[in-house]
């Protein structure tokens, strides 16, 4: 074995250059497949991180305007949802609908505590609003189900709107009673969320802002939390016996999906898993190519060495050399070339990554209304440098194959006499 | 030690050309032969039939009692290594390993440890006066030490016969005579040896030369005296 390492750097050594330029294709490959794989990953990890802040089995419901004819009415009508299909939701889907609740917002509110005041809008809600938006408690309480059940004035403030109403005076903002409106609410609690750039809203209990506000039984949208929608099939059967049973309440077609707009999170969420899928996919063909143009320059680069070394096979042959030492000589030259340079460009392209990582890691785009993480994380793991490491082997045998079943296959005698 | 019996060998390039027609041929062992002929007399064709390096179309050839015929390469390699020793007109040494490595490869294929057989390569040097030479590229050589460097080569696998093939054509008078005298001293010891030349100086040092043409053999003479022609005398070639 000490003797053929020895052959294979005697002969790289003679051709410093060639090899040299061989090698950095094969290592531009690789380290453009983990480079693009990282970034790729990066954007993959980010999408996950936003998806696992809110309940993946959560649906909205908003309301819409028909776009078909339905039971003499015109289309182009508006559908007001009410607390009616609130109460189906619940009733009618007990094994799907875990926790039903619905928003009711009421906009441009005055808000003031003592000589403070903030301008936003405040929403009514089920106590399941913080299970399914990514809105996180950051002190106190959300609002409960005794809240709703009693119609309490209680209020939930963004904690950046607490600062405002509280913060020139030191005081604590729980117990207090803030103004809206000529109506009191007591502050129970204060949340956060990713990013909101303008905490425009304030949460108070749904009941009590349809009552306050006069808004009748009207609602905006219901949300609820689902079980047993395990599959897109699943999901499909269930958002068309909804729109069915909404559609009985508000006569429109239940066919129509314009009526009511259905935002299920699931079905977005396995959507958005294909569209990862091919991305990630697109990046291996990528990257592949890309690898696979490396080693075509190696096999090319084999096969003038072939025909460079065909005098010296044949002294070999001529002396007793075997096809299958004369097979191994040639493609373990190969491999070694891939497997060298292809590591170098392995460890440059995990350095890459690492840096991306740190430099733009965990990178937020701001895009007005809210902030998103777009690059989050952008490595691979240390798996897919082994599966690289694995191709890069493979990759070498097959590079070096075909130039050494080549060698083999000339005739002594006409190796001898090659020059 | 060599059976050859009708001999047939056509090269297909273009036009067919038929080199050998029925060659007939029984060397024993210990003998020292050449084979003489002029150029396009098959003289190359039929030592590489010799050793194994190319295939016929018909006949048979014994070596050793062995049928060689229709061998794979795996085999022809295998008794290249261990039955044939080649001493080529152009060395044929590898470029880039010095003296005791290219006398060691024939060592190589067999297995031989690496400690056991340079030793043994440096054995056969010593024996041929290169010792001092041994850590020498072929490049510094001149051509007679790499002659002999490539004879020592031969020699290491203790073949059963040496065939050489044109075996001073690349070297000057004297160092030929040299070459030749090895060659000489080899057969003293019992060594079977075919020279293939077209020089009759080197055809004279044999006890025995065929002649050779357009494919066939012609005469076979017995040359034990080898100063009875004139280009013998005083072993002096050229």
């Amino acid at each position: 074995m000490i003797d053929l390492w020895q052959e294979i750097y005697g002969t790289l050594r003679r051709n410093k250059l060639r090899t040299f330029l061989t090698g950095f294709a094969v290592a531009w490959g690789i380290f453009m497949l983990i480079v693009l794989l990282g970034a790729g990953n990066g954007l993959i990890h980010a999408f996950e991180q936003n998806a696992s802040e809110r309940a993946l089995n959560s649906i909205r419901i908003f309301q819409g305007w028909t776009t078909k004819p339905y039971d003499g009415l015109k289309e182009g009508r508006r559908i007001q949802l009410d607390n009616r299909d609130l109460d189906d939701t619940e009733r009618l889907f007990p094994d799907h609908v875990e926790s039903a609740g619905a928003t009711l917002s009421q906009s441009s509110m005055d808000i003031s505590y003592g000589a403070e005041y903030v301008n936003l809008s405040l929403l009514g809600v089920y106590p399941n609003y913080i299970e399914v938006e990514a809105v996180k408690t950051a002190g106190g309480r959300f609002v409960n189900q005794t809240d709703i059940k009693e119609r309490r004035k209680v209020i939930v403030l963004h904690k950046k709107s607490a600062d405002v109403l509280f913060g020139k005076t030191h005081t604590s903002p729980y117990g207090k009673f803030v103004r809206a409106g000529g109506v009191a609410y007591q502050v129970v609690g204060l949340y956060n969320d990713e990013g909101s750039s303008e905490p425009s809203q304030a949460f108070i209990p749904f009941t009590t802002l349809q009552t306050i506000y006069n808004k009748g039984d009207k609602l905006n949208s219901i949300i609820f939390t689902t079980k047993g929608l395990t599959d897109e099939a699943k999901n499909e059967a269930f958002e068309a016996d909804y729109r069915r049973v909404i559609g009985q309440n508000h006569r429109f077609d239940p066919t129509d999906d314009g009526a009511i707009w259905i935002w299920n999170r699931f079905t977005n969420y396995l959507q958005t898993q294909n569209a990862m899928g091919i991305l990630r996919t697109a990046i291996w063909v990528i990257g592949i190519f890309t690898l696979l143009s490396g080693i075509v320059g190696v096999s090319n680069i084999m096969l003038i060495t072939v025909r460079e070394r065909t005098h010296e096979f044949g002294i070999r042959k001529a002396l007793g050399a075997k096809p299958r030492s004369i097979l191994w000589l040639i493609i373990v030259e190969s491999v070694t070339i891939t497997t060298v340079f292809g590591y170098v460009g392995m460890v440059a392209g995990i350095g890459v990554t690492e840096w991306m990582n740190v430099a733009f890691g965990s990178q937020n785009v701001d895009n007005g209304m809210f902030q998103v993480q777009m690059f989050s994380d952008p490595t691979v793991d240390l798996r897919i440098a082994i599966q690289a490491t694995v191709t890069l082997i493979v990759a070498g045998t097959l590079a070096g194959f075909f130039p050494a079943r080549k060698a083999t296959k000339i005739r002594p005698i006409e190796a001898l006499r090659a020059d | 030690m060599i059976q050859l019996k009708d001999i047939n060998k056509t090269y297909y390039n273009g036009a067919p050309l038929h080199v050998l027609k029925g060659i007939n041929l029984d060397i024993a062992k210990g003998e020292f032969v050449s084979i003489m002929g002029a150029s396009g007399s098959g003289k190359s064709t039929l030592l590489n039939i010799l050793g194994i390096l190319d295939n016929y179309d018909t006949g048979e050839y014994y070596l050793n009692g062995t049928l060689i015929k229709n061998l794979s390469e795996t085999r022809a390699a295998e008794y290249r290594n261990r039955m044939i020793g080649f001493i080529f007109q152009s060395f044929n040494l590898i470029s880039f390993k010095n003296a005791v490595e290219n006398v060691a490869l024939p060592l190589f294929y067999q297995g031989v440890s690496r400690k056991k057989r340079n030793t043994l390569a440096m054995e056969y040097l010593d024996r041929l006066g290169l010792k001092d030479w041994a850590h020498h590229m072929p490049n510094e050589m001149s051509g007679g030490q790499k002659q002999r460097v490539a004879i020592a080569r031969a020699l290491i696998t203790r073949p059963q016969i040496i065939l050489a093939d044109e075996p001073t054509g690349a070297l000057d008078s004297k160092t030929s005579v040299e070459v030749m005298q090895i060659l000489k001293d080899l057969h003293q010891t019992g060594m079977t040896i075919v020279v293939v030349t077209h020089e009759s100086g080197v055809a004279n040092q044999t006890d025995k030369i065929i002649h050779i043409k357009d494919g066939v053999i012609g005469t076979i003479e017995e040359n034990l005296n080898h100063d009875a022609s004139p280009f013998g005398r005083d072993g002096f070639m050229k």
